[in-house]
């Protein structure tokens, strides 16, 4: 068990390093990586395991006492999130078998997409906000590193706006801890949930959560700071942009969730109108940016923007149920996200190009992938059966029940908008016909003959790492769907364990475990 | 850079810098020093040497490749944490040895040494891995 | 002493904005490492300032002397200057080679915005 708690941290440790020492063999790195993702999914797992009966567990590094050493805590939310870092680093390692290309395999791909899973599950692990700090740097110099592995110009510009940006809102984090600590005397997540009840003088604390509102918000990219995502996320390769998209956003969100269900909850007449606002703008803008979208990768991330959005409901709202909604909708939309930017990356191998008026007719020529896009958009745009239309469903429900008829009404409009742009990629990048293609000639099958012409020919075990991760990620988000009640279960546990932080004070503060 | 002093200075000073870290790294357990700063002192001893010499020669001097270096570090200061596992203790709880030894007496070596051994090593290999990128025209980058 | 230190870290604030708004990048650098000080002593400041003997057992003691200073801020702003080292080391690798792709030092003109 002890060890159990450290392991999603080890794993990838020991992975980044012995692929930094093997970097001469790409055989090696390449089996580092697949095992190492699935030993984090082994780890993962088995911490579900552990925290699905609703109990806590809880590590005490170097076995320092709880609030002056650094704990490592597992309750339901962490041990949720941690499953689906684990998922979706192994579905983009084994991606990123086919799709990164040799120079940025022998730079260190690999090393990288390690460090940065190990920054993520700390982040996900940690019990205490300074901890935190460090581990969002540990992801952050990875995902700066991996943001312009490669060198190219455009991949230089994008990541000088991400660098600044994610600077800025870890000096804003650093303040925020420094007033915190300076008006608590701790910085332990079970501590800080104690003192906040009791806590008369909201002011200063208004201060520290204003920060954190804004240095989370930064890295999860709500409104008005989501600029930065749209600019930068769709000049990486795609298995990184993925692998941002699937975690990065979702640690700000995390981040988020916890500090403002446990810590900042002295003052939620001042926060909760703030959320709403938030919540409401970041669906807008995101959704609208996206439908003026016109190429595939950056119409993708300005959704990521207008998800985040929703994710943010479950703190407008504030109920247990609209923060279950909010955890399982974002698990749900790492998952269809990540899926739907693999099925970017393999029309980017097959195609050259990911701007929508350039490319056509996938619909024939890769049916499967066309499957595949389909169910993915279908579960992000929310209609059921999928896992987007329950997570919005109970959202949606929770605003109504909660009064927020507005909010409520803008989560429906945004989901209509997302079916909208979603149906702009069906059209132009599966149903028409390839505009390359010899116009002159108008029938049909020498159209399309000419358009698997242009394929550009993937081995078939290429294709098979392509489509293998993709497809298991749309199965899941499948099986989100149907079996909709036992996830919710989980959530619905981990919402409980946010709101009442008692048993999370025992667990850590009490007694030993 | 070809100042005819700086490169003797450097080709006897770096060999006394990289000493001077060693010194900073062992009295850093209970007093001002530590893995960190000595590692920074000795990736300055050969930022120091490949000013003066150039990059090439520092890199032939150092002989192992800065980025074996940080993998290595990490690795070390990684297994620090597991002594405290094997005797049943959370990870990472520091453990203590002391061992007899002639005209010493009792030594008292622990794993926050080996830790900091790993830090050390770590931090010379993270700070000439970017120190090079910066100094060589088109080095390996970041 | 602590209005001082809040006034200095106030105006590390307004260079660093200062630094930021301007269009080179250079400028970017210098500001954001203005503003990593300037967090790093806020938190220095609000740890509380006293002055006091370092946190550290005396040979043979069992237990601290009063007074002592609360060794937590120090260790959390050592912590955050190591990191930031490590950040700002890579940012300077990074516009550097911008800079060597673009030959440019102006963020508008990087963008493609002339003028």
């Amino acid at each position: 068990m002890n060890l159990l708690l450290v392991a999603p941290i080890l794993i990838p440790l020991v992975a980044a390093v012995l692929s930094m020492l093997l970097r001469t063999s790409q055989r090696a790195q390449q089996s580092i990586a697949v095992i190492g993702g699935m030993g984090m999914l082994t780890s993962a797992i088995s911490l579900l395991d552990a925290a699905a009966d609703g109990s806590i567990q809880v590590l005490r590094l170097g076995d320092w006492p709880a609030p002056f050493g650094i704990v490592l805590v597992v309750d339901l939310f962490s041990a949720l999130m941690l499953l689906l870092t684990a998922v979706i680093g192994l579905a983009v390692i084994v991606y990123s078998l086919a799709a990164i290309d040799l120079p940025r395999r022998r730079f260190g791909y690999f090393p990288l997409v390690h460090v940065l899973l190990m920054g993520v599950s700390g982040a996900f692990l940690t019990g205490d906000l300074f901890n935190l700090f460090v581990w969002f740097e540990v992801m952050l110099i990875a995902s700066f590193v991996l943001l312009v592995l490669g060198g190219e110009q455009k991949q230089l510009q994008g990541a000088v706006k991400y660098v600044t940006l994610n600077l800025l809102a870890s000096a804003m984090f650093l303040i925020g801890t420094g007033l915190l600590y300076g008006k608590t005397g701790t910085l332990n997540l079970a501590s800080l949930a104690m003192l906040s009840g009791t806590d008369a003088e909201n002011a200063a604390l208004n201060v520290s959560a204003v920060l954190f509102l804004a240095s989370f918000g930064i890295k999860a990219a709500v409104f008005p700071f989501f600029f930065w995502l749209p600019d930068s996320y769709h000049v990486p390769p795609v298995p990184v942009t993925a692998l941002f998209s699937g975690l990065l956003t979702k640690v700000g969100i995390y981040a988020l969730m916890r500090t403002f269900s446990m810590v900042f909850v002295h003052d939620t007449d001042f926060t909760r109108p703030l959320f709403v606002v938030l919540a409401a703008m970041t669906m807008i803008t995101g959704v609208i940016g996206a439908v003026a979208q016109g190429e595939m990768r950056r119409l993708l991330s300005f959704h990521i923007v207008s998800q985040i959005g929703y994710a943010l409901i479950g703190l407008a709202v504030f109920t247990p149920l609209a923060l279950s909604g909010a955890i399982y909708f974002t698990l749900h939309v790492a998952i269809a996200k990540t899926a739907l930017f693999l099925v970017a990356g393999y029309v980017l191998a097959v195609r050259g190009d990911t701007t929508l008026k350039n490319i056509g007719g996938l619909l024939r020529s890769a049916p499967l992938l066309t499957a595949l896009f389909l169910l993915a958009a279908i579960s992000l745009a929310g209609l059921p059966p999928f896992s987007g239309f329950f997570a919005k469903f109970a959202l949606v429900k929770a605003g109504l029940d909660a009064g927020e008829f507005l909010l409520a009404a803008v989560a429906l409009a945004v989901g209509v908008l997302t079916l909208f742009s979603m149906m702009k990629i069906w059209n132009e990048v599966f149903w028409k016909d390839d505009p390359n293609a010899p116009a002159g000639d108008a029938s049909e099958a020498s159209a399309s003959s000419a358009a698997a012409a242009r394929i550009t020919p993937l081995t078939s075990s290429a294709r098979l790492l392509y489509i293998l991760p993709l497809a298991c990620l749309v199965l899941l988000t499948v099986i989100m769907g149907i079996a909709a009640q036992g996830v919710f279960e989980w959530t619905d546990a981990a919402a409980r364990q946010l709101l009442e932080p008692e048993q999370y004070i025992r667990a850590v503060l009490g007694g030993p475990q | 850079m070809s100042s005819v002093i700086l490169r003797i200075a450097a080709r006897s000073l770096t060999p006394l810098l990289s000493l001077a870290s060693l010194f900073l790294l062992l009295r850093g357990h209970n007093a001002p020093g530590g893995g960190f700063i000595g590692g920074l002192l000795a990736a300055s001893a050969i930022a120091f040497y490949a000013m003066a010499l150039g990059p090439a020669p520092a890199r032939r001097w150092l002989r192992i490749v800065p980025r074996t270096l940080l993998a290595v570090g990490l690795l070390v200061a990684l297994s620090a944490g597991l002594p405290a596992l094997i005797a049943g203790r959370p990870f990472l709880t520091g453990m203590w040895w002391h061992p007899e030894l002639p005209f010493i007496g009792s030594l008292p070596l622990g794993t926050p040494l080996w830790f900091d051994l790993g830090v050390y090593l770590a931090v010379i290999g993270f700070v000439l891995t970017i120190f090079f990128a910066l100094v060589e025209a088109e080095g390996e980058g970041g | 002493m602590q209005l001082l230190l809040a006034i200095l870290s106030g105006v590390l604030f307004a260079a660093g904005v200062f630094l930021i708004l301007r269009r080179s990048l250079m400028r970017l650098v210098l500001g954001l490492i203005f503003i990593g000080h300037a967090a790093n002593l806020v938190i220095f400041t609000a740890g509380g300032l006293k002055g006091a003997a370092p946190a550290i057992v005396a040979e043979g003691a069992r237990q601290l002397e009063q007074p002592y200073a609360d060794p937590l801020p120090q260790a959390l702003i050592l912590t955050a200057i190591v990191i930031s080292f490590g950040l700002f080391a890579f940012f300077l690798v990074l516009i550097k080679r911008t800079y060597q792709a673009s030959g440019l030092d102006d963020l508008d003109e990087l963008d493609g915005r002339k003028g």
